[in-house]
């Protein structure tokens, strides 16, 4: 098995040109389910802008990292993603919005860090994602160690509250992202990544709790997205982050 | 539905007329504070030092801009969660300010507050900060630099459009609560 070798500015490349497409264009299908909700001034957002970020809030980067195994990339992976993050924020005018220290609370000036996530997966390639985070809808998000006699009915009821907290403080309509299971943070990490699943859930269990939740969220909510992973016999860890409407992440594979 | 225009500053005769749920235009001066630059005038007036502009009557946006590219006077400029500003707005209001511009619930002790001044809070729309940066017309830092986003900017807006969250006979509106 041959190793291909990746030069790490391409990462930074890329993560750069992601981080700017994505705080300035939403993905082709939440334009279309904006459209579908119907609120004018949104969809004017969208549809009249050209070269500023569609929201002020151009987040903090989470940068998800799917590197094939048969890749070896040359040089620091954080400070290429670092990197594009940089020169996203300089070239693309995006605000910096990160402080170094929860407490002490100084700008870092340049909205670095990243959140940096890596999973190791097969093959050769490498597929970076770039989805800014604002703190609108992150600041709505919230965490249950419900336990397995909650069972499903404290899922639902801990789902709709949380949702029904969130707006209208976090932009609605929101996506409403659910993870299910794993630990602690494997559940918040879920829900994240819930947020961003485009398609529907190929589990006709899981998709049918998602129609009817969201038929309780029909009026602030684009949709609910649950995933779900392996637990503990003790436990059953439930995380709901909110997606506000510009629902902004980008891809490729380099 | 019908818009009311309503022009900066505010008095309390104007504040009176609106009802929460009214949609407005507003033009004029708004000055932009968040978070930090509300901690920061918080702790001048623990000082008993002037702040760095006269609220008598004045509207206070909650926004941290996009810096501005060239031929532009802002970047895109829409509203943050206002709840976060919640400890300091009683406080202002007491000091002459007289409406707020945000998005999302505010707690028991504003909605009092308003109610006490006469002020009014009004939403804008959120996330739609490339639209609402077609409304503001010149930009200007006035107070704390340093805060580089959260820096207090004067800015002119022409027919900026909101609604009324919450009027000062306590009303609350929204379309989503």
């Amino acid at each position: 098995m041959s190793v291909r070798e990746l030069d790490a500015a391409r990462l930074t490349d890329a993560v750069a040109r992601l981080y700017v497409r994505a705080c300035l264009r939403l993905p082709p299908y939440v334009e279309d389910r904006l459209r579908a909700f119907g609120n004018p001034y949104i969809v004017e957002n969208f549809e009249k802008n050209g070269d500023i970020p569609l929201c002020q809030d151009t987040g903090m980067a989470a940068v998800y990292l799917e590197v094939g195994q048969d890749v070896h990339i040359a040089g620091s992976i954080p400070d290429a993603v670092d990197a594009g993050v940089r020169r996203a924020v300089r070239e693309g005018y995006l605000r910096a919005s990160i402080v170094a220290d929860p407490l002490r609370r100084t700008n870092t000036g340049d909205n670095t860090p990243a959140c940096l996530y890596t999973d190791i997966v097969p093959g050769g390639q490498v597929k970076v994602t770039v989805a800014p985070r604002g703190f609108g809808c992150e600041n709505k998000a919230r965490i249950a160690m419900l336990t397995p006699a909650d069972g499903l009915e404290g899922v639902k009821a801990f789902v709709l509250e949380t949702a029904r907290l969130a707006v209208p403080d976090a932009c609605p309509p929101v996506t409403v992202g659910v993870g299910l299971g794993g630990n602690f943070d494997r559940a918040a990490y879920l829900s994240k990544k819930a947020v961003l699943r485009q398609g529907p859930n190929p589990d006709p269990f899981y998709a049918a709790l998602e129609a009817e939740l969201y038929g309780q969220m029909e009026k602030f909510a684009l949709g609910v997205n649950i995933l779900a992973a392996p637990t503990h016999i003790a436990g059953l860890p439930c995380a709901v982050s909110i997606g506000c409407h510009s629902l902004r992440w980008a891809s490729e594979v380099l | 539905m019908t818009e009311k225009h309503i022009h900066t500053p505010l008095t309390d005769e104007v504040v009176r007329t609106l009802r929460a749920g009214d949609r407005v235009r507003i033009t004029g001066v708004v000055y932009t504070a968040r978070d930090a630059a509300h901690k920061r005038l918080c702790q001048l007036l623990d000082a008993g030092e002037p702040l760095p502009f006269d609220l008598q009557g004045q509207i206070v946006y909650y926004t941290g801009p996009t810096p501005a590219p060239p031929g532009r006077p802002i970047g895109s400029c829409g509203p943050t969660t206002s709840y976060r500003m919640d400890p300091y707005t009683p406080r202002l209001l007491a000091q002459g300010l007289q409406g707020v511009i945000g998005k999302g619930r505010r707690s028991q002790a504003v909605i009092d507050a308003l109610r006490a001044r006469p002020g009014v809070y009004f939403s804008a729309e959120g996330g739609c900060g490339a639209l609402l940066a077609n409304y503001v017309k010149s930009s200007e830092i006035v107070a704390f630099p340093e805060l580089g986003a959260e820096a207090v900017r004067r800015l002119e807006v022409d027919g900026f459009p909101a609604e009324v969250f919450c009027d000062c006979r306590g009303n609350i509106y929204s379309p989503y609560l």
